[in-house]
């Protein structure tokens, strides 16, 4: 019985460490503080972009406080050389997450992944 | 001090410029239909070899090319035209003429290309299926097709792969009290052919020279009524 009661805890103790290994582990962000507490970002942060998303392209609407371009630049990372790298590079922010949450999101196929480029001028 | 706006702060200390700067919004505040922005193009300034405004556009779109001109994006071209009864022939930048009734807003069958209040027609390409509709509508040519994966956008140009893009009169800049990056281009590095500014507003410069001077838009006799004036073809 006792022995049992052991095996339990033992698996379930195992089961946990194995779980606790495997989290995502995240770059940190550059910015004092999110825009909300993690649990609600972590929760909500699909439906407050989405909508902002249309406020913002349809009726002008800028400045909301959620907005993709401010979580690409301040959970962006940056290499040894200078270079920004993307935020659904795998390891990085977005996609640390989203790998570990079987998500793929479809916002990177079009938003940009990495904070403004500085703008190479063609003709000058 | 008190908080002046941008537009307070011009008036205030009387100054007239060249090109007149939008006003900008407030954070938080809507487009709305009091403004209707639109472009005056002077042919006569635009040089047939200069494209100035067409790199000003890659550059601050981020829009780079695969070497296929037929297919690589485009939101401003230059079309060089000639009379061949006189021999006459003038260089004109054709971008998207925001129109006020546009085409391919009535045909796009999801809703995705839209006018805003302002008078700015955009894509919204998160409801964009590609079926290009718009683009056979559109008469001006003006829209552009993503046929692969992007990388390297903007982060004020989101483009993706499957959905029809043009030029947005660089809105994103507007909203910011800023001039489109074509005209911008045009002014400080050429001779600046272009002005931009408020329809509607008849004390801004762009209004006054519509109303004094002959100007016209390109297949008038479509009745979409652009934004988009020329002078000088
Ligand atoms: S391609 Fe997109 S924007 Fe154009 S008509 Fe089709 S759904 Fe509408």
């Amino acid at each position: 019985m006792l022995a049992r009661l052991l095996l339990g805890l033992l698996l379930m103790v195992s089961a946990a460490a194995a779980i606790a290994a495997e989290l995502p582990q995240l770059p940190k962000a550059r910015g004092e503080a999110c825009i909300d507490s993690p649990a609600t970002m972590r929760r909500d942060h699909p439906d407050m972009l989405k909508h902002q998303r249309d406020d913002t392209l349809r009726l002008g609407i800028r400045g909301a406080k959620a907005s993709l371009k401010e979580c690409v630049s301040c959970h962006s990372t940056q290499a040894a050389d200078g270079h920004a790298v993307p935020v659904n590079d795998p390891g990085q922010f977005c996609q640390s997450c989203h790998a570990y949450a079987a998500v793929k999101p479809d916002c990177f196929e079009c938003h940009a992944t990495t904070p403004k480029a500085p703008m190479k001028e063609a003709a000058r | 001090m008190t908080d002046l706006s941008r537009r307070q702060v011009i008036l205030a200390s009387g100054a007239i410029l060249i090109a007149t700067p939008a006003a900008a919004r407030q954070a938080g505040q809507p487009a709305t239909s009091s403004q209707r922005w639109g472009l005056l193009i002077d042919t006569a300034k635009c040089g047939a070899e200069c494209t100035i405004c067409v790199d000003a556009c890659k550059a601050e779109m981020g829009l780079g090319g695969h070497d296929r001109p037929r297919t690589d994006a485009q939101y401003i071209r230059k079309v060089n035209v000639r009379d061949p009864a006189s021999g006459a022939a003038h260089s004109v930048p054709v971008m998207c003429q925001h129109c006020a009734k546009p085409a391919c807003v009535d045909v796009c069958p999801t809703g995705a290309s839209m006018k805003r209040a302002d008078g700015i027609v955009l894509v919204d390409r998160h409801i964009c299926i590609g079926c290009r509709y718009c683009m056979m509508a559109c008469p001006y040519k003006a829209r552009s097709f993503a046929h692969e994966e992007q990388t390297g956008q903007q982060p004020h140009l989101p483009r993706g792969k499957g959905t029809v893009e043009g030029c947005t009169l660089c809105v994103h800049r507007i909203d910011e009290g800023k001039m489109p990056a074509c005209v911008e281009a045009c002014a400080s590095r050429a001779k600046g052919a272009m002005l931009f500014g408020d329809l509607n507003d008849q004390s801004s410069e762009i209004a006054q020279r519509v109303a004094r001077e002959a100007t016209t838009r390109i297949r008038a006799d479509l009745g979409l009524e652009p934004a988009v004036r020329y002078q000088g073809i």
